[in-house]
């Protein structure tokens, strides 16, 4: 270690790993060595009993949903904030965080009532015959809503750095707005967008307050992962809890890990453009 | 999060950027207001219609309900004592990462934001096996008589969990690029480590706090899956405000829970409020991310 002459070094480690260890490492490790009690077998059966796997695959396929829409609403907002002046523009801006802000609970209570039967939204689709109120798309709606600063705050600042000369000089040899787009634009967006859709993405995963309004909430049809983890604590399986919960940190832990690897191809990626 | 509202880029040498035509920003334009109107706005919308739909007078009755007012006084306890101490973590940490070097500093900034990646449900599971009946301390602490699950401590403690990284992350980038140099100085000449955090460090980075801080105790305030698992939701004791809106929606009492709603709509509100506000003040130091 380079020595330094500000001193705390001691102090403000102490008080870091302190804190680190007692609140976030310690039930971490609790439900890992809860989980690693159970036993493989027992492990194995609780994981791939129907009711898991249906409630994993809902929530992997709405996740994936959920970001995809984002990815498309996500960069044309990101667009529109980078490359427009407009009046209202700060407000959009400011809109843009309202998912972040408002608490999920209330997000879903929202969304439940906007999409509801007799609601703005849902009494016309249901006149369509289209209901999303306790449907698997009522989910992906919830997991969008909450998830989508994530794209925008991150494609926003790349289109701004944009650099324009590469667009210059493919205009002036003849190519059209289209080839631009497909050939310049949204390759150098592209990491950026995989990074900020991949964060959407975990987030998504483990929604639980937004989903659980509108979801309905039906085993093997409309149940989510977060909420078969809780239905067994309430039932007292602590082991089928700690062996979901474990599934859901698992999952938490290699999204993470592709989400460092997409960031850092996207630094790379920037440094070799010269962006 | 991470970007401010800039200059649109527009350089004076290029003639027609891609999408400037009047027709394409009219279309683009046009899909994104109403796409934003109907997943952005329309939610905000329908809460405040909702809640007062039956007059501002059944409005005030449902906020005034007592589980609503226990379930308010209940959450800002908890916001009281996690915000301060999530504060002094956050300053504690983004001081070890960024102004000293020693082996394991990137493990310790990725265990920071490690409770950014993890479900909120995931978390409170978690804390189960800590502090509950089955868990590790759970005898122990039945034994001495100390009451943490399904009590005030431990929706505390959850709401700590989820937050931790709050304020550390707004620091941490903010730090990094202000370097070492003038602590070093005062340092050099004789100011004691407190006296140079206080009047050098502190200055440069008070914003940047402030906002933390103010997301914070957003997230604290409106924390529900980590605090619905630890708080064993028993009625009128253990609910907070975004449980009391689950039991009031679940009574079919719909108004009752749109009323308590608009409480934390409102802070949501103001809570970006005041980012566009610190933005502005923080002009000077570099924007927040």
């Amino acid at each position: 270690m380079r020595r330094s002459v500000i001193p705390g070094f001691g102090l403000s480690l102490g008080i870091t790993l302190l804190y680190l260890g007692a609140i976030v490492l310690l039930p971490l490790a609790a439900l890992i060595l809860k989980a690693s009690d159970i036993g493989a077998a027992q492990l194995w059966a609780i994981l791939s009993s129907p009711r898991t796997l249906a409630a994993i695959r809902l929530t992997l396929t709405m996740a994936l949903v959920a970001t995809l829409f984002n990815a498309l609403y996500g960069t044309l907002l990101a667009w529109v904030l980078a490359r427009y002046t407009f009046p209202g523009k700060r407000l959009l801006d400011a809109l843009i965080d309202v998912p972040f802000a408002l608490p999920t609970a209330v997000a879903g209570l929202a969304l439940t009532a906007l999409f509801s039967k007799s609601g703005w939204f849902g009494a016309p689709l249901d006149a369509l015959g289209l209901q999303i109120v306790y449907t698997p798309l009522g989910i992906a709606i919830a997991m969008a809503f909450t998830s989508i600063p994530f794209v925008v705050r991150t494609v926003q600042p790349v289109i701004e750095d944009l650099g324009s000369d590469v667009e210059e000089a493919s205009r002036s040899l003849g190519a059209n707005d289209l080839q631009i787009l497909s050939k310049i634009i949204l390759p150098s967006i592209f990491p950026a967008l995989l990074a900020g859709a991949s964060l959407a993405f975990a987030r998504s995963l483990g929604e639980f307050g937004a989903v659980i309004f509108i979801a309905g909430n039906q085993p093997m049809k409309t149940e989510i992962v977060a909420l078969l983890a809780f239905i067994r604590l309430e039932e007292y399986d602590y082991p089928a809890a700690a062996a979901i919960a474990s599934a859901m940190l698992v999952m938490a832990f290699v999204m993470l890990i592709i989400t460092n690897a997409v960031q850092a191809w996207q630094l790379r990626y920037l440094g070799k453009s010269g962006t | 999060m991470t970007a401010k509202p800039s200059a649109p880029v527009k350089k004076d040498w290029m003639v027609t950027p891609v999408g400037a035509g009047p027709v394409t920003r009219c279309v683009v334009l046009g899909i994104v207001a109403v796409l934003t109107l109907f997943i952005l706005v329309a939610p905000l919308a329908v809460i405040l219609t909702s809640a007062f739909a039956q007059g501002v007078g059944v409005f005030l009755r449902n906020l005034g309900d007592p589980g609503t007012l226990h379930a308010m006084w209940l959450t800002t306890i908890t916001a009281l004592i996690a915000v301060p101490v999530n504060i002094l973590f956050g300053l504690a940490a983004a001081w070890t990462v960024t102004k000293f070097e020693f082996p394991g500093r990137t493990l310790l900034i990725a265990l920071i934001e490690l409770p950014y990646s993890i479900s909120p449900i995931v978390a409170g599971v978690a804390y189960l096996f800590v502090y509950g009946s089955q868990g590790l301390f759970g005898p122990l602490l039945e034994q001495l008589g100390i009451k943490v699950m399904f009590a005030l401590p431990g929706i505390v403690l959850a709401s700590m969990f989820v937050t931790a990284p709050f304020v550390a992350r707004e620091l941490i980038p903010l730090m990094q690029v202000q370097g070492t140099d003038e602590e070093e100085a005062a340092v050099t000449l004789g100011a004691s480590g407190f006296a140079t955090f206080l009047r050098v460090t502190l200055p440069n980075i008070r914003w940047a706090v402030l906002y933390g801080a103010i997301l914070c105790n957003a997230r604290v305030l409106g924390e529900f899956g980590a605090v619905s698992v630890v708080s064993g939701n028993v009625r009128g004791q253990t609910t907070t405000l975004p449980l009391q809106i689950e039991l009031l929606y679940q009574d079919y009492n719909v108004a009752g829970a749109f009323a308590a709603a608009t409480t934390l709509t409102a802070v949501a509100l103001v809570t970006i409020l005041l980012k566009l506000l610190l933005e502005r003040l923080s002009g000077d130091e570099r924007p927040l991310t």
